[in-house]
C-alpha cells in the first residue's frame, strides 16, 4: 500500500528509519572524530515523526537561533536534509578544527563558514550513504548551504520546497558527548517527497 | 504586555485596540499587518504560500496570500472597519538558503512578496511599509494603539515601521 503522508507510517516503517538513523549516526561519529582527530561519542539517536511546530518547539522555540546546513537530495530520492546544531557546539567544533581562535557565530569568516559547510557535508553524507547502502538507491546530495538564524524561519523551508501534503518531518535527534563530557544535541531532519518515501520503503522490502 | 495575540504559521486574527500581535520567525513566509487608524483595528496574518490550490478539501485559508487577505478584510469589517480606511504593512519573504546550481530553490519568498502585493492592489489596500526579501528571518510585532510594526531579527537588529 502506498503511503500518502508521513502520518501513515507504521511501526515497521519507523523501525527502518531508526535503523537508518543508527547507522547514519554511527558513520557520522566516526567521520567527525577523524576530522577533529578526537574521540566523539554519540548516544543512540531517537527517530520521531513530528509536525513542523513540534520540531520547532523541540529545537528551543521559533526564535532560538541555530546553525542549519541544508542539502537537497536528487537522484532516486528527492528531498531535503537539514542538519541543525547549537551555536556553542559549532563554535567549539570550529575552535577544535581551526585551532584555538574564539569563534562568534554572528560574525563568521569565509573559512569558518566553509568549515561549517564541510561538517554538515560529512554528517549528512553519513546518513545519505546509510540510506543508499541499505536501499541500493542512487542519491546525489547538492553542495551544502549554511544559514544561521531563528529555527522558525529555517524549518518552513523544507516543508515549502517539498510541497508536502501534511507538514510532518522525520526528526533524528542525536546527542553527542562533548569534549568536556557535556551532552550536546545536534539534529537531523529528513524530508523526502512522498514518491521518494514510497520508493525507499519499497526498495527496503516494506510496503 | 497586555493582550498579546500570538499568530502561528498559517493563522490570522483581528482585534480592536488595546491589543498587540506577534508572529515569530518569518522566513520565506510573510506577515501581513492591516490597520484601520480611525477605529484602531488591526489584523495580522502569517501566510506561507502565494496561492491556494484549487479543489483542495480542508484548505487552511490563512496559509495562502490570495485567501488570507480577503479573510482578514472580512474579519475587520465585522469589527466595524471600512476598507477605505485600511492600510497594510508587510514583512518577510526572505530567501533563507542559497543552494549552489539551483536558482529556483528558495524562490517562494519572492513569489510570496509578489502575490501579497497583487492581492492587496486588487482590494485597493495601500502598502505603507514593507521590510521584505533579503536572506534573514524576522519576528513581527504589531500594535493597534499606533499601527506600528516592529521587526526583530537575529543578526540584523530591530526596525520599527
Amino acid at each position: 500500500m502506498a503511503i500518502e503522508n508521513l502520518e501513515q507510517l507504521n511501526e515497521m516503517h519507523l523501525d527502518v528509519l531508526r535503523e537508518i538513523g543508527n547507522i547514519g549516526s554511527g558513520n557520522a561519529a566516526t567521520s567527525l572524530s577523524q576530522m577533529l582527530n578526537k574521540k566523539v561519542n554519540m548516544l543512540v539517536p531517537k527517530v520521531r515523526i513530528l509536525n513542523v511546530n513540534d520540531v520547532i518547539n523541540a529545537l528551543g522555540g521559533p526564535e532560538n537561533p541555530q546553525v542549519a546546513i541544508l542539502m537537497k537530495l536528487n537522484g532516486d530520492i528527492n528531498g531535503i536534509m537539514m542538519f541543525l546544531i547549537e551555536q556553542d557546539f559549532v563554535a567549539s567544533l570550529l575552535e577544535a578544527l581551526l585551532g584555538g581562535k574564539k569563534v562568534e557565530c554572528t560574525n563568521l569568516s569565509e573559512l569558518e563558514n566553509s568549515a561549517i559547510s564541510e561538517i554538515g557535508n560529512i554528517m549528512m553524507s553519513a546518513y545519505s550513504n546509510a540510506i543508499a547502502t541499505l536501499s541500493s538507491l542512487n542519491i546525489r546530495p547538492s553542495v551544502p548551504a549554511v544559514t544561521i538564524d531563528m529555527v522558525g524561519a529555517l524549518l518552513t523551508v523544507p516543508v515549502i520546497e517539498i510541497g508536502l501534503v501534511s507538514d510532518e518531518i522525520i526528526f533524528i535527534e542525536n546527542d553527542f558527548l562533548g569534549f568536556q563530557q557535556e551532552t550536546i544535541s545536534a539534529n537531523m531532519l529528513l524530508v523526502p517527497d512522498i514518491d521518494s518515501l514510497n520508493k525507499l520503503m519499497k526498495s527496503l522490502g516494506i510496503g | 504586555m497586555e493582550n498579546l495575540i500570538r499568530i502561528g504559521i498559517s493563522e490570522m486574527q483581528a482585534a480592536i485596540n488595546p491589543a498587540s500581535f506577534v508572529t515569530f520567525a518569518l522566513g520565506s513566509c510573510i506577515g501581513i499587518c492591516l490597520y484601520d487608524k480611525t477605529t484602531k483595528t488591526g489584523a495580522l496574518g502569517h501566510i506561507m504560500l502565494p496561492e491556494a490550490p484549487p479543489n483542495k478539501p480542508n484548505l487552511k485559508i490563512d496559509c495562502y496570500a490570495d485567501t488570507c487577505i480577503p479573510h482578514m478584510l472580512e474579519t475587520m469589517k465585522k469589527l466595524g472597519s471600512r476598507k477605505d480606511n485600511i492600510v497594510a504593512k508587510i514583512a518577510g519573504g526572505a530567501k533563507m538558503f542559497e543552494v549552489a546550481d539551483d536558482s529556483t530553490f528558495g524562490a517562494v519568498g519572492a513569489r510570496n512578496i509578489e502575490a501579497v502585493k497583487i492581492v492587496l492592489r486588487r482590494y485597493q489596500i495601500k502598502i505603507v511599509a514593507a521590510d521584505v526579501g533579503a536572506n534573514y528571518g524576522r519576528t513581527v510585532y504589531f500594535y493597534t494603539e499606533t499601527g506600528a510594526m516592529l521587526v526583530q531579527s537575529f543578526a540584523k537588529g530591530n526596525k520599527t515601521f
